[in-house]
């Protein structure tokens, strides 16, 4: 069983909370870097076991929380977490 | 006064207004149709009764609605009915094989007239009853009732329901124009059982909605109960999700057939009428099997035994029952308002021990007594 | 010349909680859709939309029709119903009747819902059933392998209209609007919090509701007319949508590579088929 919550994720800290990706969902469409208003995120260089490129935080400092990158993602894969609303482990 | 659900006491009614009292009596507080000739007297009348009882009507925009609703009805928690004729019969087909695979339980009533196509709308006739019983796509097991009388009509709604339930299926009602529109009299039980639906023994976090009973029914949980099923008429594993592998299809059609065909005690009725003595049997159903009482008065009077043997239950087919009836008898007539179905299962059933002959007419008009006699003697002469 | 910071390293977190969890069958994820479909966005904004609404998910069920969207309804964590191809309305329509107090949504494509479902769309429209319908479009049937839809723009490339297609679609609002719809909005994958404003106020509002969500279809639509990746059509819905709010719904039309209208076209009350079924039940002596 593929339960969510037994995934791991990658988990970024920006000035107001967290970046958190879950890289075997990411199918790459690239929607969260292209839209993201700050630039915050980048595809990354290496591929998921899906063979797609997942993003990756490349300015934490300029990230306000906006919340766009969750929005627009279709699959799930990349949500963020304001500072201590934390219900993650 | 609020208006009575169960109209006990003795009526003077047609066969499609004792399908609407029935189907109340039974519990049935849902009615989804579109309108069509000769069923409009069902949706008429409970269009009238539903809104006075707490039931919902609605006229939907044609019959693959009305099915659709019906289904959506019964996931909703209610019993629900509709009913058409030949022409709505074949387009609620697809969401007939939906009622199979989801095991939603609902009551069809198809009010048979002259047919291919338009036909003879006004018209009697029975010949829908192989599309019945294999009209939707795939392979699948379905139970189909025939009444042959107002009384009886009622009788079999109520029993219609009661199938429904106890099998999760839908239960189809194979009545015909002549049936429908005959006024008889009807008599209303003071009570009639209104059948339970199983229900989920576990908590929703326990609960495999298609999880089969030892029976292979499984319990039915529906909407707004807490259970948050997913229902698709995809093949579909015990949590209901989509498994598209050959070894789940097989198992789930097989239980969906086996749970019906495991049970024939329950739903196979039939009715005997002078076969003790017969040599000959007259196998019929619905209007049919009523003229067929006067083919064998007329075969008695000229010295032939002839017997009749009614099916009730068309589907799934008495298979065992027509084989002993085919040990004691000498021969047998289909009577039957098509140009041969049931038919074809007697003499599948028979095995060919003795010689099946069809009475046969297209529909537009019921048979005569002669007609049947005559069928009766035919038999007679080949079997001596 | 500033020296950028360097990457930040990530930390490695188990047993993860996406924000939408609650309302998501987590163990069938990740889900069948195509990298750059529209669909998981619309899903996603669906969920916001609930999770905004404060619902009790018990009194939520959601039914699908056939297509790439019908299988929204097996990602959802509530009374899901997946039914048969065009016939998501009235399964609807009977689950609503049968249990008033459910938000009953429908939750499908434009193929489903408009070509072979569309004669269950424009009745329930004019009924008012209390149902809210949400239609993802992606201009072509997506699931069968791509091919022409009653929303296909004319000349647009599908596999069954190899040399252009040479029919005229449907503007959806407008046939909403038309067919009597209470509430109707058009707006696309792109739309963000936009996208669950127009979710919400169609969930809450009385009547029958209708949200068209414009998404990609890069495997099929996209790919045949030469629109690129998925990125690439929410590009183009960036430089082409208008931002209009009670325009006239004969100007939705949606033609290639001209501007486009979004937002809310109709927000009207009148009573719903419930409404004036109940209030005679009661008159004439049943509960309805």
């Amino acid at each position: 069983m593929s339960e969510l919550q037994e995934r791991v994720a990658k988990r970024w800290k920006v000035p107001k909370g967290h970046i958190y990706v879950l890289e075997e969902f990411c199918k790459g469409c690239g929607f969260c870097v292209e839209f993201c208003p700050k630039k915050v995120l980048a595809q990354a260089s290496h591929f998921n076991d899906k063979g797609y490129h997942p993003p990756e935080v490349v300015d934490p400092e300029a990230c306000v929380l906006c919340g766009f990158c969750e929005r627009i993602c279709p699959d799930f894969a990349i949500w963020v977490e304001e500072e201590g609303k934390s219900d993650a482990g | 006064m609020p208006a009575k659900t169960i109209l006990t006491g003795v009526h003077f009614m047609n066969g499609d207004e004792a399908i609407a009292e029935g189907a109340i009596a039974a519990g049935c507080r849902f009615f989804a149709a579109y309108p069509i000739t000769p069923q409009s007297e069902i949706a008429e009348r409970l269009a009238w009764r539903l809104p006075q009882i707490g039931g919902m009507f609605i006229q939907m925009e044609d019959e693959i609605a009305a099915i659709a609703a019906v289904l959506g009805a019964s996931w909703g928690g209610m019993k629900a009915m509709t009913a058409t004729s030949g022409p709505g019969f074949s387009l609620m087909m697809e969401n007939l094989g939906l009622a199979v695979m989801t095991e939603t339980p609902c009551v069809i009533v198809d009010v048979q007239r002259g047919a291919p196509s338009t036909g003879l709308p006004t018209l009697v006739a029975q010949g829908d009853m192989m599309q019945a019983r294999w009209g939707s796509h795939g392979h699948y097991e379905i139970i189909a009732l025939c009444p042959a009388s107002p009384q009886e009509a009622f009788d079999l709604t109520v029993k219609a329901f009661a199938l429904a339930e106890r099998f999760r299926v839908p239960v189809l009602l194979m009545t015909d124009e002549v049936v429908g529109h005959m006024y008889e009299r009807v008599e209303i039980p003071p009570e009639v059982p209104v059948a339970p639906r199983r229900r989920p023994r576990v908590p929703p976090e326990e609960f495999l909605p298609f999880q089969p009973d030892p029976d292979l029914v499984p319990p039915m949980a529906c909407a707004g109960e807490g259970y948050r099923v997913h229902v698709t008429g995809l093949t579909h594993d015990e949590r209901g999700y989509p498994d598209m592998t050959p070894e789940a299809h097989d198992r789930l059609v097989r239980r969906l057939v086996d749970k019906i065909r495991l049970f024939p005690e329950e739903y196979t009725f039939y009715e005997e009428v002078q076969l003790a003595d017969a040599e000959i049997a007259v196998v019929s159903y619905g209007i049919s099997a009523r003229v067929s009482l006067g083919g064998i008065e007329l075969a008695r009077k000229a010295g032939i035994k002839a017997g009749l043997f009614r099916l009730i239950t068309a589907w799934p087919f008495p298979d065992e029952a027509i084989h002993k009836l085919a040990q004691r008898v000498k021969g047998i007539v289909v009577v039957e308002l098509n140009l041969g179905q049931m038919s074809r299962e007697v003499e599948r059933a028979v095995r060919g021990l003795v010689p099946v002959h069809g009475v046969f007419h297209a529909g537009g008009r019921i048979h005569t007594p002669e007609e049947v006699f005559q069928g009766i003697e035919e038999v007679y002469r080949r079997c001596r | 010349m500033p020296v950028r910071a360097a990457r930040a390293a990530p930390e490695f977190v188990p047993r993860v909680r996406h924000p939408l969890e609650r309302w998501l069958r987590t163990d069938r994820l990740p889900h069948i859709w195509c990298s750059g479909c529209g669909l998981g966005t619309a899903l996603s904004a669906f969920l916001y939309a609930l999770d905004e609404l404060g619902w009790d998910p018990d009194t939520v069920a959601v039914v699908s029709g056939i297509g790439c969207a019908g299988r929204v309804a097996g990602y959802l964590r509530l009374d899901t119903y997946h039914t048969t191809h065009g016939r998501a309305i009235p399964f609807a329509t009977g689950l609503k009747l049968a249990k008033p107090d459910l938000h009953v949504i429908v939750f499908s494509g434009d193929g489903d819902l408009f070509a072979i479902g569309g004669n269950h769309f424009i009745h329930a429209a004019r009924r008012n059933m209390d149902i809210a319908v949400i239609c993802v479009n992606n201009f072509n049937y997506g699931m069968t392998g791509g091919q022409l839809g009653p929303t296909t723009p004319v000349g647009a490339r599908t596999t069954t209209s190899p040399f252009g297609n040479f029919e005229h679609p449907f503007n959806l609002v407008h046939l909403a609007a038309s067919a009597g719809a209470t509430y109707v909005a058009r707006c696309t994958t792109l739309d963000g919090r936009r996208l669950q404003k127009a979710l919400v106020e169609a969930l809450s509002h009385k009547g029958f509701t209708f949200v068209e969500i414009l998404a990609p279809c890069p495997t099929n639509y996209g790919r045949r007319n030469r629109l690129g990746e998925g990125l690439d059509e929410l590009r183009y819905y960036r430089e082409h949508m208008v931002i209009k709010h009670g325009a006239d719904p004969k100007e939705a039309d949606i033609a290639p590579g001209k501007p486009f209208l979004v937002g809310k076209f109709v927000d009207i009350q009148k009573p719903t088929y419930l409404e004036l079924y109940q209030a005679k039940a009661r008159e004439i002596g049943g509960e309805g």
